[in-house]
C-alpha cells in the first residue's frame, strides 16, 4: 500500500515521521484544549434547553412571566406536578403510553422475527415478492396512510379504542429487514443440525434462532419503544376522548388548548413525558447507539 | 441414503435406528409443505401488515382520485370518482403551493445545517479528544431521544421575544427576533430546534463512517506533508461519502413530514409561514375533504419514494 512508486523517499521516512511525532505532541495539547472547549460549548446548548425546562417546572407561575429570566427557582413548588396527577390524569396518559408501547414492543419482537425467519432461513414460493414488499415500505411515513387508516378504524367501529393505537404498529417492515439481516448471519449447519435432529421449524426458531438473536431483539425493542413513546400524528387522530390519549396527545392538546400559557404546568408536562425516555436512555445507551449505528449503515 | 421408510406425517420421529429420518415425499409435495409452514410463520405480519399498512396506501392512492369526504365514511364505495381534479385544485391551491415552499425551505436549510453540526461533533469525538468520548455522545444524542412535542412545547417558550434564546444572544450583543410571531423568523426558528434535535443521529452514524477511514492513509497524508484540514478534505471526506450520503437521506425523509413542530409552537402561522405539507394534509382531514387530504399525501409520499429509491441505489453500489 505505501510506496512502489516513491521508492527513493522511502529511508527518508522515518526521520519525517519522527519530525511530525514531535509536532504533535508539542500542538496536541493545545488542539485537544480547543476541540475541548468547543464540545464543551456545544454540549451545554444542547443540555441548556432541559436544564431550563426542569429548573422551570418548578417555578411559579408568577415568576416564569417575571423579566429577566431567572435561572433558579426563587421560591420553588411542586404545584405543576401536583396539579397534572391530581387535576389532569397524567397517570392515566401515563398508563395508555405504557400500554401502547409495550404491547407495540412484544408484537414487533415476535412478528417480526417470525417473518425474518422465514425470509432468512427457508425457501418458498413467494419468498422474493415478500422481500420486496418490505423493502418498498420500509419508508412509507405515516402521514400517507392515516386518512385511510382512520375510515377502517372507524368501519370497524375502533375509534378510540387500544387496538386503534396499538394495531397499525403492531409490526414494522424495519423490524422484519433488521431481523432477516442478523438472521442471515446465522450458519445454516447449526440450522441444518437441529432439523437432522428432528426439531420441526417451530423447535428450530424458538429453540435455536431466538436464544441467537439477542442483539437485534435489542436494538428493535428500543427503537420500537421509542418510536411509540414519542408518536404523535396517529394517536392525535385515532384517540378522541381523554381516557385514551397518550402522553403527547395530551400534553400537545393542553398546550394549543385550554393551558396554552399555563408555563409552569407545560413545562412540568413536558418533563413528565421526557423524563422516563431519558431515564431509560442513559441506562440503556449502548444499545440505543448501536442501534441507530446498525439501521443507519446496514 | 436412507431413502425408505417414514410416515409423511411425521418426520421427526427416530425410526429404526436410521442416521437420517427423511420424509418419503415427491419433491412438489415437500417443496408445499415448506411453503405453507414459511408462510404460517409470516401469517401475522401478513395480516397486519397487509391490513393496516398495504390496505391503506392503495387506498389513499385511489382515494386521491375520488371526491370523498367525511359524509362518505359510512358508505365508502359510493363515491364518485374525479380523476385528477383532486390534484388541480392542489396545485391551484396558494396555501398548498405555500406549505410545499416551507416543507422544502425547511428540507434544503435544516439538511446541510444538521449534516454539518453532525459531523462536526463526530470529527471532535472521533480524534480530537481522548477522554469523556462517551459522555459528550450520550449529551449530544440525548435530545434525539425526546418527544418533538415536549421539546417543542419548551422551545416554544424558549423562543419567546424575553426568553432563554434571546437572552443567550444579547449576552454576545445580539438583539434576537419575536422569533415564533415573524413570518420571517418562524421558519428558522424551526430549522434551529431541528438542528439541535438531530445533529446526534447524524453523529452517531457519521462516527461509525469513520471508523471505515484507514489510519495508515491518514498517516501517509501526514508523512507527505498535509495538514490537518487537507487530511479532511482529500482524504476523510471522500471516503465518508457515502455515509454522508445515507445520513442526508435518511434525515430528509424524516424532515420532509414535520408536523409537530408547527403543530404545538405556532399552529402552522404566523400567515401560514410554517405550514407544512404534512400540517396542510391534516388540515384536510380536520374539515372533512379525505380525498383532498389523500391527493396532498400523495405528492409528499412521491417526493419520500424517489428519496428511498436514491438512497436504495447508493446502498447498492456501495457492495
Amino acid at each position: 500500500m505505501t510506496d512502489t512508486k516513491t521508492a527513493p523517499a522511502s529511508p527518508a521516512r522515518p526521520a519525517a515521521r519522527r519530525a511530525v511525532t514531535v509536532r504533535k505532541q508539542r500542538s496536541a495539547v493545545g488542539k485537544q484544549a480547543w476541540v475541548y472547549g468547543g464540545l464543551i460549548l456545544a454540549g451545554a446548548a444542547t443540555i441548556l434547553p432541559f436544564v431550563w425546562m426542569l429548573l422551570g417546572s418548578f417555578k411559579t407561575q408568577g415568576e416564569l412571566l417575571r423579566r429577566p429570566v431567572t435561572w433558579w427557582p426563587q421560591d420553588p413548588t411542586l404545584d405543576n406536578y401536583v396539579r397534572w396527577f391530581s387535576d389532569l390524569h397524567i397517570d392515566l396518559f401515563f398508563m395508555n403510553s405504557l400500554i401502547v408501547a409495550v404491547v407495540t414492543v412484544l408484537g414487533n419482537l415476535l412478528f417480526c422475527s417470525m417473518v425474518g425467519y422465514a425470509l432468512a432461513k427457508m425457501d418458498f414460493a413467494g419468498k422474493k415478492v415478500l422481500f420486496l414488499l418490505v423493502m418498498v415500505t420500509l419508508m412509507v411515513p405515516g402521514v400517507v396512510t392515516f386518512v385511510p387508516l382512520f375510515v377502517m378504524v372507524s368501519k370497524l367501529g375502533l375509534v378510540n379504542t387500544y387496538p386503534a393505537l396499538i394495531l397499525p404498529f403492531l409490526v414494522s417492515p424495519l423490524g422484519v429487514f433488521l431481523m432477516r439481516q442478523f438472521m442471515m448471519g446465522i450458519p445454516d449447519s447449526l440450522i441444518e443440525a437441529a432439523r437432522i435432529d428432528g426439531a420441526g421449524e417451530l423447535r428450530t426458531f424458538t429453540g435455536i434462532v431466538m436464544p441467537l438473536c439477542g442483539p437485534p431483539l435489542a436494538t428493535l425493542g428500543i427503537l420500537t419503544f421509542l418510536g411509540s413513546w414519542n408518536n404523535f400524528l396517529w394517536p392525535l387522530v385515532a384517540a378522541q376522548s381523554e381516557d385514551k390519549y397518550t402522553l403527547p396527545v395530551a400534553l400537545s392538546l393542553f398546550s394549543t388548548g385550554q393551558s396554552a400559557t399555563d408555563y409552569g404546568l407545560l413545562l412540568a408536562g413536558s418533563v413528565l413525558v421526557i423524563a422516563p425516555i431519558v431515564a431509560l436512555f442513559i441506562c440503556l445507551q449502548r444499545f440505543f447507539i448501536q442501534g441507530v449505528a446498525s439501521t443507519g449503515i446496514k | 441414503m436412507a431413502t425408505a421408510t417414514a410416515t409423511g406425517q411425521t418426520g421427526r420421529t427416530p425410526s429404526a435406528g436410521l442416521p437420517r429420518t427423511p420424509e418419503y415425499r415427491s419433491p412438489a409435495s415437500r417443496r408445499r409443505r415448506k411453503t405453507l409452514v414459511a408462510w404460517m410463520f409470516a401469517l401475522p405480519f401478513v395480516l397486519i401488515f397487509g391490513l393496516f399498512m398495504l390496505m391503506p396506501l392503495l387506498s389513499s392512492f385511489v382515494m386521491s382520485f375520488t371526491d370523498f369526504t367525511s359524509k362518505d365514511v359510512r358508505n365508502p364505495f359510493a363515491v364518485g370518482f374525479v380523476g385528477l381534479d383532486q390534484f388541480v385544485e392542489l396545485f391551484g391551491n396558494e396555501q398548498f403551493l405555500h406549505s410545499m415552499a416551507n416543507t422544502g425551505y425547511f428540507v434544503i436549510a435544516g439538511i446541510p445545517l444538521t449534516m454539518a453540526a453532525g459531523l462536526a461533533l463526530a470529527v471532535a469525538l472521533n480524534n480530537g479528544i481522548t477522554r469523556f468520548r462517551s459522555a459528550f455522545r450520550v449529551g449530544f444524542y440525548t435530545p434525539v431521544v425526546t418527544s418533538i412535542v415536549a421539546i417543542a412545547v419548551v422551545w416554544r417558550f424558549i423562543l419567546q421575544p424575553d426568553g432563554l434564546l434571546n437572552l443567550v444572544l444579547g449576552w454576545v450583543g445580539i438583539a434576537g427576533p419575536d422569533w415564533l410571531n415573524s413570518t420571517e423568523w418562524s421558519m428558522p426558528a424551526m430549522i434551529l430546534m431541528a438542528v439541535w434535535r438531530n445533529m446526534g443521529t447524524l453523529m452517531i452514524i457519521f462516527l461509525a463512517g469513520l471508523q471505515n477511514v484507514p489510519t495508515e492513509v491518514l498517516e501517509a497524508a501526514e508523512v507527505d506533508g498535509a495538514n490537518a484540514w487537507q487530511r479532511f478534505f482529500t482524504v476523510t471526506l471522500p471516503i465518508l461519502r457515502p455515509t454522508l450520503l445515507l445520513g442526508a437521506v435518511l434525515l430528509s425523509v424524516g424532515f420532509l413530514q414535520f408536523f409537530e413542530e408547527p403543530f404545538v409552537m405556532t399552529r402552522g402561522g404566523p400567515l401560514d409561514s410554517t405550514l407544512s405539507v404534512s400540517y396542510f394534509t391534516f388540515n384536510q382531514f380536520g374539515f372533512g375533504k379525505y380525498g383532498l387530504a389523500s391527493a396532498a399525501s400523495y405528492v409528499l409520499f412521491i417526493a419520500i419514494a424517489l428519496l428511498s429509491l436514491f438512497q436504495f441505489r447508493t446502498l447498492r453500489s456501495k457492495d
